[in-house]
């Protein structure tokens, strides 16, 4: 197969997928059946990409021209090979998911809610492969855009609310700082292609630098930095398959990904040391992996402590990039892949959890556990990866974050990142323990009462995924390891 | 035959008015020879486009008297660009109009309001082709007059009271244009436009020379609504017919704007205009007001149509700023904010046209419940809000990405911050009626609302399809900009 071909595919599956959804609509089952098989034809074709882009190929697609100069061009490098490959594996196992839970918790309008999945998964890709910072600005706001249906799904006022809150922050962010920021790197250095190295040094001078560097940062308004990260607890309200596949995976992942794409391939990384704010940032980003730890351990709705975890965490691979340092930045790459199982695990489980016993509140979920061992355990797993502990996937990217921040001399940094381990073990592994431990309090019932087969599944695998990333983090290194390498003229 | 493009490309609009209104009763004869009349003036204007596109001109007299003496019709990028855009919109809203208009006009006036677009087309066409100052208000109250009475006969009685307020506004204008133009006169005996510029300077250091500057820009001004003379906009665009609104939305204030450009850089020039009289230093804050204002006052509608009335005056002041910023690539973005504004809003009005003929009206609690019953019709609403609001691949964005550049390259920071915030605003204002048609249960849910029907909802379609179209592919619509910007700017001394 040609670049353009391998590139277009993964792009075009989920776009046909939309039309089959929609067009099927009116049979549920089979409607059903379309979004599983799109989504593991899209896994398909974005792995018929992985062994060229470890051969370090990088497959090109340019597709149009919007002004001279600048258009909308795919390359795929490695992590966006890995944020692509996470995405479109974890749909599979989300869209089965998203089955037994659509139908289990009784949501109306499934095939609205399967259709827009479709199209986030393309954006999502679109981000993954985008060749320059435009295509990929494009993507993001598709992505913003696609997932506002989901929030609102509900229709309820409370629904509506948090869906204005999630839009109004992350349209907001994007047009008022990310295009401001796009618009000056283009003035400034004639180019918004992707360069290893980065474009930014010789053309634009760092006290540009510096403003650039905050304007991108919050302009990402993905990556959930405070004070904008308001929009992931809001977003909340969506069914929880949105929760666990956009706003674990997906959806926050992009935009991390868009933070380490910026600083690897548009400052690069010896630019960026000469940036004074490249410090600042840091220490923010290490101020909301705190706070965010904090404010989660007070927070009773289960849903809310995971979302307020995954603003902590998506901070650690802010700080992966802001420690501008190569070991750090490895860390904060294989962050992305390793919270995006543990946390979707969790997500996974709350959803279980509301579908067998439509209970939200971690106080109500006492002795639970006895009854839904299945869901707890994977609970129990997904929790330790987050955190940290082996053997789970978790503990690499914290080791290469931690030894990340030892290298480049920042004590601090790697006072703040126990701490906060600490802090996730405060508030992941509560909920386990009276889940097993405390006596339920509407009276103690015996036998299981576990979700449907359909949602415990899928929980299943991803925790199993937890452990496997245990052992193949390597591999994952080493592909990773290619996004740093700096090609000598 | 070619050689006479220019005059045919009034000719057909002017001829068919009379003629339609001869049909009478025969509303959908009426109609058809209207529809033909639109698409004959596209291909015309699309033929006299191709010509010029390169950076030429074509000079017509009028009769063969040459010029000054004879009027002169004068084609060039700049006003084949505006021809292009009147000619599209009124061939794209005609077969719109059938059924619409039946709806909302009684019979026996049917033919006559065909005549009056016709008549309305027509002098938006004159003032775009000629060379002729005094022409230029001919043809300005023909189109004015025209519009009054498409206005007047729209369904809401008050329809009336606007019109009217139009008409006094309107004709406060056009004085303000004649008297400017009277004063042109005296100071240099001719009203031929390059005959004007050639002569002006040995006069320009004079009191009413200024003056008549100041009354044409200020008569203009009242025409393309410019903040803050914009009053009768609003309740204009509210109560007309809706392919009326849909049509002066989209030509009639673009072709004020372009007589504005036509007089600052051809007969006044750019180092009068702007060196001299400073009237970037006018224009500026009148835009970055005209933006704002109007942009806040529309989120606060509860009447769709008349948000959409002030998103227009917001957008007016959008092209003013791109003017005010006094370069090629400020004057490029505005001259491509003409085009990619008129089918953005036109495709947003024809939206809401489809809408008024089933819902009965747009006020926001009727909308309720629209995007599940009219799944294609809103589907066109949303994507033409987008291109409104400037997401990425859509005409809209073209345009906001040229006029931030344009004022990073005059060091105008606090603007370009400005221009990202306001569109933070239209985002809020098409997003309160995306809400409420998709996340609201209608308010009777048994009544049976179906889709818009075909005649409406294709040319709707193909409208809000071409708002991505130009915004995937910019390169071409750009290119054609940068031509016209290039000859208005080469025109100047």
């Amino acid at each position: 197969m040609s670049d353009a071909t391998m590139i277009a595919l993964p792009l075009l599956v989920p776009l046909v997928g939309l039309l089959l959804i929609v067009a099927s609509g009116r049979v549920a089952a089979l409607r059903d059946a379309v979004t599983v098989v799109t989504a593991a034809t899209m896994f398909t074709a974005v792995l018929q990409l992985l062994p060229r882009v470890s051969a370090g190929e990088r497959p090109r697609l340019e597709l149009f021209e919007f002004f001279p100069g600048l258009g909308i061009t795919f390359e795929v490098e490695p992590l966006g090979m890995v944020f692509a490959l996470l995405a479109s594996g974890l749909w599979i196992i989300t869209a089965i998911y998203a089955i037994g839970y659509m139908r289990g918790a009784k949501e109306k309008h499934h095939t609205r809610f399967h259709a827009f999945f479709a199209v986030a998964l393309f954006s999502a890709t679109g981000i993954a492969f985008a060749g320059n910072m435009l295509t990929l600005f494009v993507f993001y706001e598709v992505l913003t855009l696609s997932t506002y249906p989901l929030v609102a799904h509900k229709g309820s006022e409370v629904a509506k609310r948090g869906a204005r809150t999630y839009l109004g922050l992350l349209l907001g962010t994007s047009v008022g700082f990310l295009l401001m920021a796009i618009l000056l790197t283009w003035w400034l250095a004639g180019t918004l292609d992707f360069t290893p190295g980065g474009i930014m040094a010789g053309t634009v001078d760092p006290a540009y630098g510096s403003i650039l560097l905050v304007l991108f940062l919050y302009g990402i308004g993905k990556a959930a930095l405070m004070p904008f990260h308001r929009w992931l607890p809001a977003a909340m309200v969506a069914p929880t398959p949105v929760s666990a596949l956009l706003h674990a995976v997906a959806v926050v992942k992009a935009g991390v990904f868009t933070v380490l794409k910026v600083t690897v391939y548009l400052f690069g990384l010896d630019y960026l040391t000469e940036l004074w704010t490249s410090d600042v940032m840091l220490y923010i980003a290490v101020f909301t992996l705190l706070t965010a730890s904090l404010v989660a351990l007070r927070q009773d709705n289960l849903k809310a402590r995971l979302a307020y975890s995954t603003v902590s965490q998506l901070s650690y691979i802010v700080v992966g990039a802001m420690l501008v340092n190569s070991i750090a930045a490895l860390g904060g790459s294989m962050h992305i892949v390793m919270h995006a199982f543990g946390k979707i695990t969790l997500f996974f489980c709350a959803g279980a959890i509301y579908v067998a016993t439509k209970k939200t509140e971690i106080s109500d979920m006492d002795g639970l556990g006895r009854r839904m061992p299945f869901t707890y355990a994977a609970f129990f797993i997904g929790a330790l990866c987050v955190i940290g502990i082996p053997p789970l996937g978790g503990v690499w990217s914290k080791w290469h974050l931690m030894s990340g921040a030892f290298d480049a001399g920042y004590g601090l940094v790697v006072i703040a990142l126990m701490i906060s381990t600490l802090l996730n073990i405060g508030y992941l592994i509560p909920p386990v323990v009276r889940g097993f431990l405390l006596p339920s309090k509407d009276g103690e019932e015996t036998g299981m009462r576990e979700a449907p087969l359909l949602c415990v599944l899928p929980l299943s695998l991803t925790a199993l995924g937890c452990l496997i990333l245990f052992v193949a983090a390597k591999p994952l290194a080493e592909l990773l390891s290619g996004m740093l390498v700096v090609p000598v003229p | 035959m070619l050689e006479h493009l220019p005059a045919l490309q009034v000719a057909i609009a002017l001829t068919a008015a009379p003629l339609v209104m001869m049909f009478g009763r025969a509303t959908r004869l009426a109609w058809a020879v209207a529809t033909l009349a639109c698409w004959a003036s596209l291909a015309v204007a699309l033929m006299l486009f191709v010509q010029v596109a390169d950076g030429s001109v074509i000079s017509y007299e009028m009769g063969g008297w040459a010029p000054p003496w004879g009027i002169e019709y004068s084609i060039d990028a700049a006003n084949a660009w505006v021809l292009v855009i009147i000619g599209l919109i009124s061939a794209i809203v005609m077969p719109f109009a059938r059924q619409s208009v039946e709806q909302e006009i009684s019979e026996s006036r049917t033919a006559l309001f065909y005549s009056a677009f016709l008549l309305a087309n027509a002098g938006l066409i004159g003032i775009t082709v000629t060379a002729d100052a005094f022409n230029i208000f001919v043809f300005f109250e023909i189109s004015a007059l025209a519009s009054y009475a498409l206005i007047a006969m729209g369904r809401d009685r008050r329809a009336i009271l606007s019109s009217f307020q139009y008409l006094i506004m309107g004709t406060v204008g056009t004085t303000f244009l004649l008297i400017g133009i009277g004063f042109l006169y005296i100071m240099t005996g001719t009203l031929n436009l390059g005959d004007l510029a050639a002569r002006l300077p040995e006069v320009s250091d004079t009191r009413t020379i200024r003056a008549a500057f100041g009354f044409i820009a200020v008569g203009i001004s009242l025409k393309l609504a410019l903040f803050p003379l914009h009053l009768w906009l609003p309740n204009a665009y509210t109560y007309a017919p809706s392919m009326v609104t849909v049509f002066l939305s989209a030509t009639a204030t673009k072709v004020a704007i372009y007589v504005l450009l036509r007089f600052v850089y051809t007969v006044f020039g750019f180092e009068f205009s702007f060196v001299e009289l400073a009237m970037a230093w006018l224009l500026m804050p009148l835009a970055v007001l005209g933006i704002f204002i109007p942009s806040l006052v529309a989120v606060f509608q509860t009447n769709v149509k008349r948000l959409l009335a002030y998103s227009s005056v917001a957008q007016v002041g959008y092209m003013i700023l791109g003017i005010s910023f006094a370069s090629a690539l400020g004057l490029t973005a505005s001259i491509l904010h003409l085009f990619n504004h008129a089918i953005t809003k036109a495709a947003l009005f024809m939206a809401v046209g489809c809408l008024v003929y089933r819902l009965g009206g747009v006020s926001l609690t009727q909308l309720a419940g629209a995007g599940q019953r009219m799944p294609w019709t809103m589907a066109a609403f949303v994507v033409a809000g987008l291109s409104l609001i400037g997401i990425p691949l859509t005409a809209g964005f073209v345009t906001k990405w040229h006029l931030l550049q344009a004022a990073l390259e005059g060091g105008l920071w606090p603007i370009a911050v400005f221009l990202l915030g306001t569109s933070l605003l239209a985002a809020l204002y098409i997003w309160k009626v995306v809400e409420v048609a998709y996340f609201q249960e209608p308010e009777n849910p048994d009544t049976a609302v179906s889709e818009a029907p075909l005649g409406m909802l294709i040319p709707t379609l193909v409208l809000t399809a071409s708002t991505v179209v130009f915004g995937v592919f910019g390169n071409f619509t750009v290119a054609s900009a940068q031509t016209a910007a290039a000859v208005l700017m080469g025109a100047a001394p």
